[in-house]
């Protein structure tokens, strides 16, 4: 209960920045509840379904990709019709991945998720046509005042919530759990396990190109190593540091890291040192993330 | 494609291809034996160029700073191993990936703090300076088959130790099943000591060898981690002589593809990694069965 009102009060307090007006406020917070949606979507694939997906920033980068061509090459500018098509190009590559990689399991699952983030950095890093490694700008962004695209990241971040919340307390998200405890029971109780793990996959996808989306929106800019297998293995890390399998853990520890990161680079150049340690010391001493912190004894 | 161009490409494959087996072979020691998905492989290649350099900016000479710097890594190795690895191995893989993702930013600063971000190159010594012709307007410099020669030996001799001494038999009983073994009076722990800190030298001598040819830069580390990765992945995870072939067909791909698809050579590499995994899920020498 108590962590339901400190959620609402966190989303409230996010949500009046809006209103603020303060350019710097509203692009920081506006990058860092970007990766609160990814934390949070990559969560269900980790934390619920046990499923270490690398190929998160792949998704968030061709929705952004896909933005920028859809924008520059056919002239297309009305968010109504951009978003759907963007986050259409984000679930199909998820769709296709996804397909592919489930095929592995365990550590094998991990590395081929990683070869397809890797195959498209360097596809879209290579080809002079798709911007190189410079990456492409968005010639007129969904929509231009930056006020305006925090407001549309807030949305997105407390519906991305409100989706997943519901997704997991629904019968198959349940199933889901089943999964990651023990795939071959689920399997022998006749759930068909290696679809479920699509359609999972394909959901954190899509919320993933919806966070590239925004991104793309936000900085109106996109460039291959926003896909590259750093950006992914940066997104695990939060969710690790977060605490998997939590939800709210996750957009917590992609927070702290923003924080970390502004605030650190003021303090010492070697700000990275610090989070090295952070993460060292979550990993000996708070196995199940920061939000073990919060939530005491229960669940293992 | 002339046949003395194809000749020389294929060289070219083969040597980079052992160059990668060099890193990989360590990467996939430890995970065999450990059972560690050790991302902080990389940062040890990269500590390895850099020792290369600063020793042999010291002492003159790459070689001898080589013969000080391994030890050095078989050190740092140990070090990383007792104090932070050995807290882990009871844990799932996420938590060991996330504790060596930590080592890789804790080691990028301490390259950064001590050595700044400036490219370095490092010269190879006198004694191996010279190149060696290959037909008629080829050459190959010493230095890099100086480099090949060592990553045989290193090759052959980790063979010849896993499979012929006792030792080796304890590496590969740990492999199978560590709990076992320890039932048997035998001190598990130190074997994992010892191959971690063996895995370390391995990256570490990888980038001693490579600096020379490579330069030595902030950030080399990560680049040979993911082909390592490939390697390890095509191969079998666990599987040495996987390794070894994964390492050859990266090496002989990635060069060719360099000549024959400019545009597409780096994404070829991990074109092929995902094909052999969709043909064969576990790598081509991997376990049948889903083991650790």
């Amino acid at each position: 209960m108590t962590r339901r009102i400190l959620l609402l009060a966190g989303a409230l307090a996010l949500g009046v920045v809006a209103f603020s007006g303060d350019r710097f406020w509203l692009q920081f917070l506006g990058k860092a509840m970007i990766g609160c949606i990814l934390a949070m979507s990559l969560d269900l694939l980790v934390g619920f379904t046990g499923l270490v997906s690398l190929a998160h920033s792949a998704f968030f980068g061709l929705a952004a990709y896909a933005l920028a061509g859809v924008t520059n090459r056919l002239g297309l500018v009305n968010p109504l019709l951009t978003f759907p098509v963007c986050l259409l190009a984000a679930a199909a590559a998820a769709l296709i991945i996804g397909w592919l990689s489930l095929r592995a399991t365990g550590v094998y699952f991990i590395m081929v998720t990683l070869a397809f983030t890797q195959m498209l950095f360097y596809l879209f890093n290579d080809s002079p046509a798709l911007g190189g490694s410079d990456g492409l700008y968005v010639a007129e962004r969904p929509v231009d005042s930056r006020a305006a695209a925090y407001v549309a990241i807030w949305a997105a971040l407390v519906l991305a919530y409100l989706l997943l919340a519901r997704i997991l307390r629904a019968p198959y998200g349940r199933a889901l759990e089943g999964i990651r405890v023990n795939e071959q029971r689920m399997r022998s109780l006749g759930y068909p396990t290696r679809r479920y793990k699509l359609v999972a996959f394909v959901i954190a996808g899509t919320l993933a190109g919806v966070a590239g989306y925004l991104d793309a929106t936000l900085y109106g800019f996109v460039n291959p190593a926003q896909l590259g297998w750093r950006q992914s293995g940066l997104i695990l890390v939060t969710v690790l540091l977060g605490g998997k399998g939590t939800l709210y853990g996750p957009a917590l520890g992609a927070l702290l890291l923003a924080f970390i990161e502004h605030y650190g680079e003021r303090v010492t150049e070697h700000w990275n040192a610090l989070i090295a340690a952070l993460v060292i010391a979550v990993v000996l001493f708070l196995p199940r993330g920061l939000a073990g912190l919060v939530q005491g004894g229960r669940r293992a | 494609m002339s046949l003395s161009l194809f000749a020389l490409q294929l060289i070219n494959g083969v040597e980079y291809g052992l160059l990668l087996f060099l890193v990989a072979s360590g990467l996939t020691l430890v995970f065999g034996v450990l059972g560690v998905l050790n991302f902080a492989h990389g940062s040890f290649y990269m500590l390895g160029a850099y020792l290369a350099w600063w020793l042999s900016e010291r002492t003159g000479n790459l070689l001898l700073a080589i013969l000080v710097g391994l030890p050095a890594m078989a050190l740092i190795g140990l070090l990383v191993e007792r104090l932070a690895i050995a807290r882990l191995y009871l844990r799932d893989h996420l938590s060991q990936v996330l504790l060596t993702y930590g080592l890789v930013l804790l080691f990028n600063e301490l390259q950064r703090a001590l050595w700044g971000n400036d490219v370095h190159g490092v010269a190879t010594p006198k004694s191996l300076a010279f190149t060696i012709p290959l037909g008629e307007a080829q050459t190959w410099p010493a230095w890099r088959a100086f480099t090949a020669l060592c990553c045989i030996a290193v090759a052959v001799g980790m063979q010849q130790l896993i499979l012929k001494t006792r030792f080796g038999m304890r590496v590969r009983a740990g492999a199978s099943n560590a709990e076992m073994v320890e039932a048997l009076g035998i001190d598990v722990r130190r074997v994992f000591s010892v191959v971690f800190s063996a895995g370390t030298a391995l990256a570490g001598l990888a980038g001693m060898l490579a600096a020379p040819l490579t330069t030595v830069y902030p950030g080399m580390g990560e680049s040979v981690l993911i082909l390592s990765f490939v390697v390890v992945v095509i191969g079998g995870i666990g599987s040495i002589k996987g390794a070894f072939l994964g390492a050859m067909l990266v090496g002989i791909a990635d060069t060719f593809g360099k000549v024959l698809l400019p545009g597409f050579a780096s994404a070829m590499v991990y074109a092929v990694m995902a094909a052999v995994l969709l043909w064969r899920p576990r790598g081509l020498l991997g376990p049948a069965f889903e083991g650790r």
